[in-house]
């Protein structure tokens, strides 16, 4: 059978030609998602490039993506299918003349033409290569998980009234959680794995200066450093990466090229939401160096 | 995962000899090797399945078997698959697939010389004479002033490949490790950073920073130290896998692993949590709570349809030509959530108490109904505290220092701090209202007044009690659990989050 990749490392090379910087957990597990077909489940804290991930293999793959996006109170016809009920009324009342009979009408209003695809299940009958995002999964309830399993691990879906529908080409899938809840063990039996976190300092450094225009070596490496020393505190919410980027094309508009304490100070609550956070980042950076001594 | 400091360094590091020269796993030494280690995943507490277990296999066989990097994450992917779980995977992983062939089975020249003083100065001519006689690598010629010169400039230009020979001479030089001595690691890990003295290096390092580049801000020096204690984490880390490397090599595989395990997260006891543990535990409670709070509250969920809008469908229908096709339902109002807490924080369950408020915490940022109560032999509200602030340690703060719950001599009276809160909060406590109660019942032989909880219960939608002390011990000594817990709708030994998982579970 056909693999997508040759190797990790080619995994990683595409990824970087899209703009995706991948170390080398991500790059590995996108290999071994092709290779073994099976979906990636990837949880992480928020603005850590989960998302981006699918959207970027997609790309990198020249796919077309897939998105669900999964809310409380996702249910089959939203992810699935579902039947067209009311072209199925109009249907039957044009059938009120009573000229065929039921059995014949039955099989005719649950047909191809009255069926409404959702995501999961245009993803299984594209003809064209895909990646299926199921985005946010853990958003939905536990119960609800149970629509995915069939999907995840056989690549069809059963509908009763026509049978199963199974893929033309195994897509590559991704789900997202944010770890709000714990998922099922027979979800997470289905997947690989990977937990996404924040990218070490020279990985973010690099982020920046691809998404970045116009940023300077010198203050992407700045702004990488001065993150990661933020996240070294004890904060409610740790600056994301896509903070980090909003704060660098900050930083490059109000033409600074070098940060300093001040810089930092009046320009860090792009990177930090919460006020007990800022505080607590302001205080940290204007602090006297010798205060940090021994430390 | 993405974070871990391995991945910039582990270039050039293979897998064991015998592994690297075969292709097909099912019938290779690789094979055994996987199969222990899985076995010791299992050892550790990791829920590897069957399925899993038959992933990592087929896993293996799409990665170059030299690559070790490829391999840890191949194996990560296909057999952890929650995040707590990692740290115990990486060590199962060092001890299995670090070993490096004969290099690192260790030298009996170098380990059968007289056994060195703990308080000698291994930097006298005597330790480092056996040093040099040792193997012929490249660095063993070194004094021990250009070893640490040579530690400095790794440091200094970051460099990671001279940072992990560095580490590897340093403990062969000043672990003191002997074979089949039976001493854990953090003992060698003692002795050979008592003679780096990295504190001293990182002072070094900075002076010498400031000389070169002059007049420097305080904020760019900050910048700077944090990048040379990253960088010195990292020869620390580099030496604690030099020194897991050599005691594996001479103690074995599943000796050393034995010796390594830990409990996971989820098995830590609260009550003898250390700081390190305790930072996992918060960690890994926040998705736990959300599951116990909706379970608590049983908040109507999806697929319950309200009572039929009858205006609204029969205004829809009018598109139908007046056919009412689509039903409209009005939207279920939800009840409100109404968690009450009540917790003791007396010195007994001191430890206990650290991670209570960690849960109230968690529980308040999900929902607003959850009110919550602490208590010794007083008992106080502290509500506000959790919910006018978004720093969990400020309001723990707020209540050691301004809760009022010492009544008389700050020690648990159960009997009551329960009278307390009757009088005073009795009356919210409704049908709807699921209330609590965590804590020992150690009540030092006061009076129970278990009435009260009696009473709260005829009120109270359910009340359940959470107990971080082992079953044996209720109801012996001052241990009164017995006596409430005629009255609650049920009782739980809670030591760990696994059991505070399967509480939140039982509860549908
Ligand atoms: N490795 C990376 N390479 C390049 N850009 C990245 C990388 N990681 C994150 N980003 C940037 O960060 C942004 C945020 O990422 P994304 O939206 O995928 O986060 P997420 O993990 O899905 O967050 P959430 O949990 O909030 O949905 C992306 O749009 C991208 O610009
Ligand atoms: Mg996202």
């Amino acid at each position: 059978m056909d693999h997508r990749f040759e190797s990790v490392n080619e995994v990683r090379e595409k990824l970087e030609s899209v703009d995706y910087l991948a170390d080398d957990a991500i790059a590995g597990i996108v290999h071994l998602s092709d290779r073994l077909e099976k979906p990636i489940l990837i949880e992480g804290p928020a603005g850590t490039g989960k998302t981006q991930l699918a959207k970027s293999v997609a790309e990198m793959t020249g796919a077309k993506l897939i998105r669900l996006q999964c809310y409380e109170g996702l249910d089959e016809a939203k992810a699935l299918y579902e039947w067209n009920y009311k072209k199925q009324l109009l249907r039957i009342q044009a059938d009120r003349s009573g000229d065929s009979d039921w059995s014949e009408l039955e099989d005719d209003i649950f047909s191809e033409e009255f069926l409404l695809t959702r995501p999961l299940l245009e993803a299984i009958r594209a003809e064209e290569p895909v990646v299926l995002l199921i985005d946010e999964v853990d958003r939905v309830e536990i119960e609800t998980e149970a629509l995915l399993l069939e999907i995840l691990s056989e690549y069809q879906v059963s509908i009763p009234e026509l049978g199963t529908v199974t893929a033309k080409q195994i897509p590559l899938v991704f789900l997202t959680s944010n770890n709000t809840r714990e998922l099922s063990e027979a979800l997470k039996r289905r997947c690989l794995y990977l937990h996404l976190d924040y990218p070490d300092m020279d990985r973010e450094k690099q982020i920046v200066m691809t998404r970045v225009p116009n940023i300077t070596d010198h203050l992407a490496d700045q702004v990488a450093r001065v993150v990661r020393s933020i996240r070294s505190l004890e904060l409610k919410k740790h600056p994301s990466v896509s903070e980090t980027i909003d704060w660098a094309r900050t930083l490059v508009l109000l033409g600074i090229d070098k940060i300093d304490a001040q810089t930092a100070t009046d320009t860090v609550n792009i990177l930090l939401k919460y006020r007990t956070d800022i505080d607590k980042a302001v205080k940290d950076m204007n602090a006297n160096a010798d205060s940090y001594t021994g430390s | 995962m993405t974070t871990d400091s391995n991945s910039n360094m582990a270039n050039g590091t293979v897998i064991s000899d015998s592994a690297e020269a075969v292709g097909d796993v099912t019938n290779s030494p690789l094979l055994d090797l996987l199969t222990g280690f899985i076995v010791e995943l299992r050892n550790a507490g990791l829920p590897v399945s069957l399925t899993e277990n038959l992933d990592a296999m087929e896993a293996v066989q799409h990665i170059p078997l030299e690559d070790r990097v490829a391999l840890k994450y191949a194996l990560a992917a296909t057999l952890v698959k929650n995040h707590s779980h990692w740290k115990a995977f990486e060590i199962v992983f060092d001890v299995y697939f670090s070993l490096r062939g004969e290099e690192y089975a260790l030298d009996s020249e170098l380990l059968d010389g007289p056994l060195e003083d703990d308080d000698e100065d291994e930097q006298s001519p005597g330790g480092e004479g056996k040093g040099e006689q040792g193997q012929g690598g490249s660095n063993s010629g070194m004094t021990p002033e250009e070893l640490a010169e040579m530690l400095y400039n790794a440091l200094a230009n970051g460099d990671a490949s001279m940072m992990r020979s560095m580490a590897r001479e340093s403990v062969r030089r000043y672990a003191g490790m002997e074979p089949g001595r039976p001493v854990g690691g953090t003992y060698y890990l003692y002795r050979t950073l008592r003679n780096l003295d990295l504190d001293g290096v990182l002072e070094k390092l900075m002076q010498q920073e400031q000389d070169e580049s002059g007049e420097t801000s305080d904020f760019e020096q900050r910048l700077q130290r944090d990048e040379y204690k990253d960088r010195i984490e990292a020869l620390k880390k580099e030496i604690e896998a030099e020194i897991r490397r050599r005691l594996v090599a001479d103690r074995g595989v599943e000796a050393m692993a034995k010796t390594l395990r830990k409990p996971l997260p989820e098995d830590v006891d609260f009550m003898h949590a250390s700081r390190e543990e305790m930072a996992n535990l918060r960690k890994a409670i926040y998705p736990l709570t959300r599951k116990l709070a909706v379970r608590l509250a049983r908040k109507r969920r999806r697929g319950r349809k309200g009572p039929l809008d009858f205006r609204h469908t029969i205004r829809t229908s009018l598109s139908y030509g007046g056919v009412p096709a689509e039903p409209k339902f009005r939207n279920p109002r939800p009840k409100k959530p109404e968690i009450m807490v009540i917790a003791d924080i007396s010195g007994s369950v001191a430890a206990f108490a650290r991670f209570t408020l960690h849960l109230v915490y968690a529980l308040s940022s999900q929902f607003t109904q959850v009110r919550s109560f602490v208590f010794i032999d007083g008992l106080d509200e502290v509500t506000e505290y959790f919910e006018q602030t978004d720093d969990i340690t400020e309001a723990i703060h707020r209540v050691n220092s301004e809760a009022d719950v010492v009544w008389v001599d700050g020690h648990s009276d159960y009997g009551h701090a329960l009278e307390v809160f009757w009088n005073a909060y009795g009356k919210d406590v409704g049908p709807k209202t699921s209330v609590l109660i965590l804590g020992d019942a150690r009540n030092n032989y006061h009076a129970p007044n278990s009435w009260i909880i009696k009473d709260i219960k005829e009120r109270a939608r359910n009340v359940f009690w959470l107990n971080p002390e082992p079953k044996s011990y209720w109801d012996t000594g001052d241990s009164i659990i017995g006596e409430y817990s005629q009255y609650c709708d049920g009782i739980f030994e809670v030591r760990n989050l696994r059991q505070l998982e399967s509480f939140a579970d039982n509860l549908v």
